[in-house]
Order: structure tokens, then C-alpha cells, then sequence
């Protein structure tokens, strides 16, 4: 095309696509807009949403499966296991609980929202909600303590477990010391009665 | 006081002298302006510095490293395989899908592990909506730099409803954590197909709308026509990968060269620039190359919903991740952006030894000093707008 | 302004009463037009904007000038203090002069003279000056970048539009501005736009020229304005907001208001010297002093309403391509719409 032909093409080509681009910008001025007004309108979230995280501590059998899947470590789990006279019930699922659990944080404000530490708990008591506005002044409010146990009753259970081990290791070391007389005795038959060890005391049986 | 740290240039700025017509000489100077990291342009968190002269360019350093995460050395750290997917996904936020995807197939060669055909087209079909949705930001964001403002909010409309479609599926609805080594985390649920077949009936006449509105637009062809020409040597030298080597009329797409997942099965062409508006290679070329990519995208999810097979997406998840000693392997694939590429190695145990992501937009961001040298101020921007960088996936 | 003059007898009072009339008119109107501007860009991008100061967000734009009103005043610390603080003022001055010569009703002129559409021009140009003293005071490259293409911009544009008014001033034969718009009175036939008050032949050949010359002018005028596809000088997506970045609070409100200022002159300009003013359209129905008032208004309106719709809808030209336009396109055009407007007036 010679020089003036383009010329003339190009002015008439820009303003037909002006008038173009403009005819389909005005009629959205008569639309419906395709925003909703937030906090009066909320929009409806579908079953699968991943939003904050619960726990349900009463199904919580501690077993760190959660906080070992996490990829931020966001969640931080103390237990205390519980001494054979204690029963601290029966889950959900009808598996017995044998640990206590005086700390089960999450510090949502690490959470990546991954839903990676749903899967592997086997009684599915930890949980995404579609809870999304949870925002807090203080930081240190964004660390959820799901842990319910007061500082008695984590002193109590200490105490006992303590208590326990002491009783185990003292009936073991009992056992064991037994274990070595019998077996002394059982290769050395014919001791000198003099030098007999004193008879050791029956062991205590525990109460059921 | 403390003073902010200088990063170096090794450029020397020129001085030049004019000789007036009463005889003076007045000393001319070329000026190192910065476009900053904050800025409304460059895409995210990434300082050009340029040397001008008046209006031209004369050279552009790009600074990157702002949004550094230390991707790689936090995959050595983790517990196994699977956790390494959020991570994955956050480096290139815009689309998350591709990048879950491209560390699952590594994983997965590395395992020896055959996931079912089910989730091979559903992962293709997830793909291909996220790279719709990840285009949509690219055309809009590119609008916003030549100044249009409003095919911006008519793309993020677009988006908004291939969110809905992920959030349905797997609760997420930008970092998704959903294509997982073996399968996916859920399988589709029952209104999905109906909504994505409702989308792709939606949005065709749109793609033709932001044509009208933007592409074909004459200020628009003329701003970005023969500006930041790619020469097709120069981009392969520079290794681009992506629209952007598209755009120079490479015929090189690795869902068809290097194919993965199901793509051999369905029909589809990948679109090439051929100058139609300018030079081959320049802006508005990139730019058409990624419309008419989305409707490709559209074509194939088309295909793939028709001919979805039964089966359990979960079959082939690994009990436990047990790979081979001193095993090592590489993948790429082809993300919204380019090649996207893991390099595994494994020691045996149930976490990576080495994970190094091959970033497209790292890469494909190289070449702007080589292609702005001479041009405007104002095509700087529209050249960077158009190699279509996320700083996620530059820095890592 | 006769009439209000026999009523005070003091002509300094009158002079002060009648330069602050514009004044309240341009800020009444600043409110109307950001409550406009935000609302047609927001319903344009299928959003809404403004819903929670007042009814469906009335009260924003008060709100917005309260707010830069208590702003702290921020000016760098190498900048060229003087010129930083003159700046504004410059450019608000520019633009609020040419309201004197601006017709808004058949008794309301701030001041009738003679030579209306030649101080118009000659007086857009301080705001030139105001933007380049922004650019440079600012100690800032971007900024610097801003004003100097500004500065190249407006003065390009000036041309079309000056060549655009001697056109129309050649039809109906006076620079007064108030002279203009009698002479397009009496309906809608008698607009410049459709050839004035011309015999019928005459007019059937003249108004293709006056037509392409009505658009020429709204386009130079726009470029005038600095608004899209035109904006270069404060490109948001490239200069961050060219010369107007150092700019905060009340100095920021005054370049504001200064564009939304010019806005109406020129489109009052355009609705002045081609489609009647102060003229009803429909003749004699309709028309009166006070008529003509909502008229002006009203016309001068739906030309705003139009640049606002232009500015979300297209992306904007490159320095070059503005000059190019403007040198290439819009002069030569108006050169020969001149000369045929001419030679058809003549023969």
C-alpha cells in the first residue's frame, strides 16, 4: 500500500477499534456489578473449604501423627503417659486413650492451610472449618491452645506417672535381684547355711 | 547512620559534550534511574536499573533476590516427599497446579511409581484450567501496564470462577496442595463436571471480547508492535521457554516434544507467533500467543471431561517413600510460563538430598537486557509486562 | 452582570462577587465530578464503589477532601522549596483564569471581552509552566520525566485546538465567546457543529468540516487535559504518578483539582464554540437565562462523562505516537478543514 493509503487506513482502522473497545465497555455500565458487599454479603463456602484449623481434644490420642505431617511445624504436642489406675475413656472410634495431653498448640499464624496433618490422624479429630475471619490484635492470640488440662491436674498426672516409674523400677529391680539369687542358687547348690542371703520379701501386687 | 547497602554495577556512566551554537560546550550525562522494587510495573518485587539517555535505553540491570524463600534448602529439611508439595506450590503463586504437578511426575519416576489414568486426565484438566487462570492474570496485569485499567477486572471475573471450580474440588483456592505424589488428595466432586463444562461454555465468547477490547485495539497494537523484538536465535541461546519462545516463532511446546500425562491422546496445536501485527517476536505476538493458548486450553478440557475414566484416585498413593540410594532425576513440564523442571537426588531416605527447581520465569527473565537496549521507557515496561515474570518463581 | 452591577453600585465589589462564583462553582462541581468519575469507572469494571459514606457513597467525595485537607505537608528535602510550593497554585491559577471568559448563561459572563477565545488559549499555557516547575522542584528523575513530557505534550496540543477555535470563530465571526453563542441560538439546527446559521447550501457543504473539526478539538482536548489515552505525564503504571509524586495533602488536592477543573473548561469550550452554549436545542422552548445555565451545564456534562468513559476504556499512547498524532494527524487535518471552511465561506 503506498504511503497516503496507509496513512488514511491507519486513522480509520484506530478509530473503528476505539468505537469498538468502547461499545463493549458501556453497556457494563448497565450491568449488574459482579462483586458482593463483603461484610453485609458473605459468600457461601463450599464443604471442602480449608480454613482454621479445630481440634477436637476429647478424640486426641497423641499420636503426633499431625504434628510430624505438618511441613511448618506449626503444631507443638506434650504428653503424659497415663498409669494403668487411671481411665481416661475411649475415643470416637472405640479406641482407648492411654496418654494425657497438657499441650496441644497450633500457631495458626504459621499454618500453611496444606490440610496435610487431617489425613493421617486416625480419629479424625483434627479438622478444617470454614471459620475465615479470625484475625486478632496480638499476635501471641493466633497461638491456640487446645489443651485442656489445668496446671493440677498436669502436676497430678506428673506426680502419679512419677510415682509409677518409681514403683516399676523398684519392682524390677526387686525381680531382677531375685531372678540373680535364683540363679546363684540354682549354680551353686550347696551353699554354707551361714552365708545364706536373707529370704527375700514377697513381691507387692499391685491393686487392680 | 546506616547507610542501605549498594548493590555494584559494573557500568560506567558516559559523558557526552555539546557544543552550543555561542560556543559553550554544555556536558551531557547519561542517568541511572531505578525502577524500584516498589512499583506499580514490574510485576512484584523486582529493581531494574536503568541507564537512559534522555528517552532511550542504554542499558537495564535487573536485581532480583527480594522474594527469596529458600525453596530448595527447605525441601532437604522435610519429613518426606509429600510435604514438600505446599512448598512447591508457593513458588509460582499464580499457577500452582503446574508446579505441583511437575515435582509429583519427578517424584513419581524417582518411586517407579504409575498413577491411574483417572488422575492423569484429571490432572490434565487441572493443569490446563490453571493455566487459563494464570494467562488471565498475565493479560490483565499487561492491560494495566499499557493503560488500559479495565480488561483487568473482566479477567479477574473470569478467574474468579476457575477458583470456584478448584475450591469445590479441593478447598483451596490459590495454593492448593492437591496433586500429590501417586494421585490427588480428593477425587472430583459430583457437581464438577457440569460447572467446568458450564465454564468452558462461558468463557469462549469472552476470550473474543478481551480480543475486541485490548488485543486488536490500534493503540494497543501500535504500543506493543515491533517493541522488544525476540530474535529466534537469541532465544533459544538464552534457553526461553514458554509463550514467550512461542512468541518468536519456535515451534516448541513440551507437552507435544517431551510429553507427560495424557497430552499425546488429545487434540490440540500449540500456537506460535508469526508477526502478524509487526515483527515476529515482539510484544504483541507474546501476547496473542497466550489468548489463543487459552482457548487451547479450553479445547482440551473439553476433551478430557468427555472421555474421564472411573477409578480411585488414591490407589497408587505410597504407603511409605522408599526411594533408591543415590538416585537422581529430572523432569520438566510445561507451566503456564515456560519450562518447568525438578532435579531430585535421593540418599535413600524418606526426604530429598537435593531439590533444584529449574524456574521458567528466572530464565526467561535473562533476556530483557538483551532485548530493551534502545528502546523507550514506556516499552521497557511493556516489554517486561510481556516476558510475564511471577517473583516467586524468579527467586525461589 | 450588567443587572447584578445596577444592584451593587461599588465595581470592585462586583469584579470580587463575580470571579467567586466560578470559584464555588468549581468546587461544587469538583465534588459532582469525583463522585462521577469513581462511580462510571467502577460500574464500567463491573464493581461497585463508594457504597458505606452516605447513601450509596455521596458523602465520599467530602470525605476525600477532608482528608487531604489535615494531611501533613511533605516536601523532600532537596527540593527547590519555591518553585515546589508555587507549583500548584500556577497550575490551579491557569485553569480557574479561563473561567472568566466562559458563557454560562445569557447574563452570566465573568467578564465579556472581546478577545474570549484567544485569552483561553494564551491562559491554558500557565498550566504548562505550573507542571513543569512540579517536575523539576520535586528533585525527583521520575517526576522530572513527567513534566518534561508533559510540558512537550501540551504545547503540541496546543496548536490543533487553536486551529480548531479560529474555525469556528470563522463561521460565526467573533472571539467573544457570550457573541459566539448568540449567534448558535435558536435550536439545534443553528450549532456551529451542523454549520451555523448559514443558507442551506452553504451549510450542506460546510458541515462535514465542522463535524471532523468538533471531534479534532474534543481529541486535542482531551490530550490537553492529560487524561487517557493522553496521560502520559502522570502514567500510573510507569512514572508511579509522574510529576505529581512528591505531592501530598493540599498541594496534591490543588494539581487535582486543577485536572478536574480543566476538564470542564474544555469541554466547555467545545460545547461553547460548536454545539450553542447557553442554547436550548429546541428553539424557544426551554430557553431563558436561567435555562441556560443547565444547558451549559448539562451539555459541557455529557463531554465529561465521555472522557471519563474514554479514559477506563483505552490504553494510552507512547510519547512519540502522541506527537505523531498530534503533528501528523490533527494539524494537517484541521489545515484543510480550515481552508475549505474558508474558500466555502467565501464563495
Amino acid at each position: 500500500m503506498s504511503a497516503a493509503g496507509t496513512y488514511f487506513y491507519n486513522i480509520f482502522h484506530s478509530l473503528y477499534t476505539i468505537f469498538v473497545g468502547m461499545k463493549i465497555t458501556l453497556p457494563h455500565l448497565l450491568t449488574r456489578s459482579a462483586t458482593v458487599q463483603y461484610p453485609s454479603v458473605k459468600m457461601k463456602i463450599p464443604e471442602r473449604a480449608r480454613n482454621r484449623l479445630y481440634v477436637n481434644i476429647d478424640d486426641c490420642i497423641g499420636c503426633d501423627q499431625c504434628a510430624m505431617a505438618c511441613p511448618v511445624d506449626c503444631i507443638t504436642i506434650e504428653t503424659i503417659k497415663s498409669t494403668p489406675d487411671v481411665d481416661l475413656g475411649l475415643t470416637s472410634k472405640n479406641t482407648k486413650k492411654r496418654l494425657y495431653l497438657p499441650l496441644f498448640d497450633i500457631d495458626i499464624a504459621k499454618c500453611c492451610y496444606c490440610g496435610l496433618c487431617v489425613w493421617p490422624c486416625p480419629t479424625e479429630c483434627i479438622v478444617m472449618t470454614d471459620v475465615y475471619e479470625f484475625s486478632e490484635y496480638d499476635r501471641k492470640n493466633l497461638i491456640y491452645s487446645f489443651g485442656n488440662m489445668t496446671p493440677e491436674e498436669i502436676s497430678g498426672a506428673k506426680e502419679r506417672l512419677k510415682k509409677y516409674d518409681e514403683e516399676q523400677t523398684a519392682k524390677k529391680a526387686v525381680a531382677a535381684a531375685a531372678a540373680a539369687k535364683a540363679s546363684q542358687a540354682a549354680a551353686a547348690p550347696t551353699p554354707p547355711a551361714a552365708s545364706a542371703p536373707p529370704k527375700p520379701e514377697p513381691p507387692v501386687q499391685p491393686a487392680n | 547512620m546506616l547507610q542501605p547497602p549498594t548493590l555494584p554495577t559494573n557500568y560506567t556512566v558516559k559523558h557526552g559534550h555539546i557544543k552550543t551554537s555561542t560556543g559553550k560546550t554544555i556536558r551531557s550525562e547519561e542517568m541511572i534511574v531505578n525502577m524500584g522494587p516498589q512499583h506499580p510495573s514490574t510485576h512484584g518485587v523486582l529493581r531494574l536499573e536503568i541507564v537512559v539517555d534522555g528517552e532511550i535505553i542504554v542499558d537495564c540491570i535487573p536485581h532480583i533476590g527480594y522474594l527469596h524463600r529458600c525453596f530448595e534448602k527447605h525441601c532437604e529439611h522435610m519429613t518426606n516427599y509429600q510435604q514438600v508439595i505446599p512448598y512447591a506450590d508457593r513458588m509460582d503463586y499464580c499457577s500452582a497446579m503446574t508446579n505441583e504437578w511437575a515435582f509429583a511426575l519427578a517424584a513419581e519416576r524417582l518411586l517407579k511409581i504409575e498413577v491411574p489414568e483417572r488422575v492423569e486426565y484429571i490432572r490434565v484438566i487441572m493443569a490446563e484450567l490453571q493455566r487459563i487462570a494464570s494467562h488471565l492474570i498475565a493479560v490483565g496485569t499487561y492491560g494495566i501496564d499499557s493503560g488500559a485499567f479495565t480488561p483487568f477486572l473482566y479477567t479477574f471475573i473470569d478467574r474468579e470462577k476457575i477458583l470456584d471450580l478448584f475450591e469445590m474440588t479441593c478447598g483451596a483456592r490459590l495454593l492448593y496442595n492437591y496433586i500429590w505424589i501417586g494421585g490427588l488428595s480428593h477425587d472430583l466432586p459430583p457437581r464438577f463436571i457440569d460447572q467446568a463444562k458450564e465454564f468452558v461454555t462461558y468463557f469462549r465468547p469472552r476470550i473474543k471480547m478481551l480480543n475486541d477490547l485490548l488485543t486488536y485495539n490500534e493503540i494497543f497494537v501500535k504500543r506493543t508492535a515491533n517493541v522488544g523484538v525476540l530474535p529466534k536465535e537469541v532465544a533459544i541461546n538464552y534457553a526461553v521457554s514458554g509463550p514467550q519462545l512461542r512468541g518468536s516463532g519456535v515451534n516448541w511446546d513440551l507437552r507435544r516434544d517431551d510429553p507427560y500425562g495424557v497430552y499425546h491422546k488429545l487434540q490440540w496445536e500449540p500456537q506460535i507467533g508469526k508477526g502478524e501485527m509487526g515483527t515476529v517476536g515482539d510484544c504483541w505476538d507474546r501476547h496473542i500467543v497466550r489468548m489463543r493458548e487459552m482457548e487451547q486450553s479450553l479445547n482440551i478440557i473439553e476433551q478430557s471431561l468427555a472421555v474421564l475414566p472411573e477409578g480411585n484416585v488414591q490407589a497408587a498413593l505410597p504407603k511409605r517413600i522408599r526411594p533408591e540410594k543415590d538416585a537422581e532425576v529430572y523432569v520438566r513440564t510445561e507451566a503456564s510460563r515456560g519450562e518447568l523442571g525438578y532435579y531430585i537426588v535421593s540418599d535413600g531416605t524418606a526426604s530429598p538430598f537435593r531439590v533444584k527447581a529449574r524456574g521458567p520465569a528466572f530464565v526467561n527473565l535473562s533476556v530483557l537486557p538483551e532485548i530493551a537496549r534502545g528502546s523507550m521507557i514506556a516499552d521497557l515496561v511493556l516489554t517486561a509486562g510481556s516476558i510475564d515474570i511471577v517473583l516467586g518463581e524468579v527467586d525461589r | 452582570m450588567e443587572f447584578i452591577q445596577t444592584i451593587f453600585a461599588n465595581e470592585l465589589f462586583v469584579a470580587v462577587l463575580l470571579s467567586i462564583i466560578p470559584l464555588i462553582f468549581i468546587i461544587v462541581y469538583a465534588l459532582v465530578v469525583l463522585y462521577t468519575e469513581m462511580k462510571v469507572a467502577a460500574h464500567i469494571q463491573d464493581r461497585v464503589a463508594y457504597m458505606r459514606t452516605g447513601w450509596h457513597g455521596v458523602l465520599q467525595p467530602i470525605a476525600d477532601m477532608l482528608k487531604l485537607l489535615q494531611k501533613e505537608d511533605i516536601i523532600p528535602a532537596h527540593a527547590d522549596k519555591l518553585l515546589f510550593r508555587m507549583a500548584p497554585f500556577i497550575a490551579f491559577v491557569g485553569t480557574y483564569a479561563a473561567y472568566a471568559v466562559l458563557p454560562f448563561s445569557s447574563i452570566f459572563i465573568g467578564s465579556n471581552i472581546n478577545l474570549g477565545a484567544f485569552f483561553l488559549v494564551a491562559v491554558g499555557s500557565l498550566v504548562v509552566v505550573g507542571i513543569l516547575m512540579a517536575g523539576w522542584a520535586s528533585n525527583n528523575k521520575w517526576s522530572l520525566f513527567g513534566g518534561v513530557r508533559s510540558a512537550a505534550q501540551m504545547i503540541s496540543y496546543e496548536i490543533p485546538t487553536a486551529l480548531a477555535i479560529i474555525i469556528a470563530v470563522m463561521i460565526t465571526g467573533s472571539l467573544n465567546l457570550q457573541e459566539v453563542t448568540k449567534f448558535q441560538d435558536g435550536g439545534i439546527g443553528n450549532w456551529v457543529i451542523f454549520g451555523g446559521p448559514l443558507p442551506w447550501n452553504q451549510k450542506l457543504m460546510v458541515m462535514p468540516f465542522t463535524i471532523i473539526t468538533f471531534f479534532i478539538m474534543f481529541v486535542a482536548s482531551i490530550a490537553e487535559v492529560n487524561r487517557t489515552p493522553f496521560d502520559l505525564p502522570e502514567a500510573e503504571s510507569e512514572l508511579v504518578q509522574g510529576f505529581n509524586t512528591e505531592y501530598s495533602g493540599m498541594r496534591f488536592a490543588m494539581f487535582y483539582l486543577s485536572e478536574y477543573a480543566n476538564l470542564f473548561t474544555v469541554s466547555a469550550v467545545v460545547v461553547a464554540l460548536f454545539l450553542g452554549g447557553w442554547s436550548s436545542p429546541f428553539g424557544s422552548l426551554m430557553s431563558g437565562p436561567v435555562w441556560g445555565i443547565f444547558w451549559f451545564v448539562a451539555k459541557a456534562y455529557i463531554f465529561v462523562f465521555i472522557q471519563i468513559w474514554v479514559r477506563w476504556t483505552l490504553p494510552r499512547l507512547r510519547v512519540d505516537q502522541l506527537m505523531y498524532v498530534s503533528w501528523k494527524v490533527l494539524t494537517p487535518w484541521l489545515f484543510f478543514c480550515l481552508l475549505a471552511v474558508g474558500l466555502i465561506l467565501v464563495i
